[in-house]
């Protein structure tokens, strides 16, 4: 029964027809994908705060107000995720306790500190870029929420992306101190972009299974080959060098080489050793906290209006 | 948040166009349902209209009897108009 169910589902997935939340699914399949789209609705979360340090310190307007709009993006990214998760059978406050107590990662780039202004423009640029690269094959993936979550994401990161194009670009135009704060933060942001597309694929135990059931439709590598050939143009026109000594065009791949990266950094991170990993949960955990107030007001006002009500229907 | 209903959020983009689902949210009332989804989901202007429902209102089909639910459909091919031949010297119809 168990085995001509998972076949049928197989057909389906073969076929490119989507799953929807009521669909009969493996468990492993359920399972899979609770734990990525909630590591990802997580990381939307969790990437508000490296900006938000920033928000009180822009240093314009413009810059102020389109920084505000990317974080509340982010919020939004967030929600529609775990919306697209909780279709799965999982409750909301299960996915929150989850990641404050540790047992549900996130992306770990979100684990760097954010030192200089110039941050914002390289986290849109490099960080975002990056995450694009990762998001757009999601919009379609096999399963129906996740992907119609992703078709709304993707439309919006593109904002980010050049907003932080921008922010740099105009810093490439500036005083020699902003050109060297625009240097200094692409080299710290440049490697740590590379490892959000997770290990090399011959130590990524779970593309091949990803792959067959449309959950992933490229592999970590060569997302990661299409980031770095679109980078080199986008560093040239910013007047920046990438920090790799190994970069240089393979005419016979017809892609950019690249050095190797640094994964005992990569796993250290993920292991939570990161220079910001303690301080990223802490704070999320602390604004859960200091927002619990709000949501029993909330609720003490919505019990409060519907026993209004049903006295003045009786 | 633990007993916030789940709602169900449609969204009208513009007057002409049906409602569209376009995912849900937790609120305390039907209230914060709308204001949620007014920032969730229309933060560009996505739309003009706002239904919220909770979740445990919809009515849907088992969908392991979807075949049987459909069947009737499927077979009456006579319900289409290219089922009826007509001549190639009539152009419009």
């Amino acid at each position: 029964m168990e085995a001509s169910m998972e076949q049928k589902f197989q057909e389906k997935i073969d076929n490119d027809i989507r799953i929807e939340p009521k669909d009969w699914m493996p468990e492993k399949y359920r399972k899979t994908l609770i734990r990525q789209i909630s590591q990802h609705a997580h990381s939307e979360i969790v990437g508000m705060l490296p900006e938000g340090n920033w928000i009180t310190r822009a240093p314009n307007l413009r810059r102020k107000v389109a920084l505000l709009a990317k974080v509340q993006d982010e919020a939004g990214h967030g929600l529609y995720l775990y919306s697209a998760c909780e279709t799965l059978g999982i409750e909301r406050t299960e996915l929150i306790d989850q990641l404050h107590t540790g047992k549900a990662k996130y992306s770990s780039i979100f684990n760097y500190p954010t030192l200089t202004w110039a941050d914002m423009g390289t986290i849109g640029w490099l960080v975002d870029g990056a995450a694009i690269m990762n998001q757009v094959p999601l919009c379609r993936c096999s399963y129906g929420p996740y992907a119609r979550a992703m078709v709304r994401v993707c439309k919006e990161e593109s904002f980010h992306q050049r907003q932080g194009y921008e922010l740099l670009l105009t810093l490439s135009k500036g005083t020699p101190e902003q050109k060297e704060m625009l240097q200094e933060s692409v080299n710290r942001w440049w490697w740590p972009a590379l490892m959000m597309f997770g290990p090399n694929d011959a130590d990524s135990p779970h593309t091949a299974q990803s792959m067959a059931w449309k959950i992933k439709r490229f592999t970590n590598d060569e997302l990661r080959q299409r980031f770095v050939d679109m980078c080199v143009e986008q560093a040239e026109i910013l007047g920046v060098s990438l920090p790799d000594p190994d970069l240089k065009w393979n005419e016979e791949r017809g892609h950019y080489d690249f050095g190797e990266i640094n994964w005992d950094e990569f796993w250290n991170v993920v292991r939570g050793n990161g220079p910001c990993n303690k301080d990223r949960i802490n704070t999320r955990v602390k604004a859960h906290e200091n927002g619990q107030w709000v949501r029993d007001a909330a609720s003490a006002y919505a019990k409060k209006q519907s026993e209004k009500k049903s006295v003045s229907v009786a | 948040m633990k007993d916030w209903p789940l709602y169900e959020i449609f969204i009208r983009s513009k007057a002409g166009l049906h409602h569209r689902h376009v995912g849900s949210l937790h609120a305390a009332d039907d209230e914060m349902a709308i204001e949620n989804a007014r920032d969730v989901y229309c933060r560009r202007m996505e739309g003009v209209s706002i239904w919220a429902i909770k979740s445990s209102q919809i009515i849907a089909n088992d969908p392991d009897e979807g075949e049987e639910l459909f069947e009737p459909a499927e077979n009456k091919i006579y319900r289409h108009p290219t089922f009826y031949d007509l001549p190639d010297v009539l152009k419009h119809m």
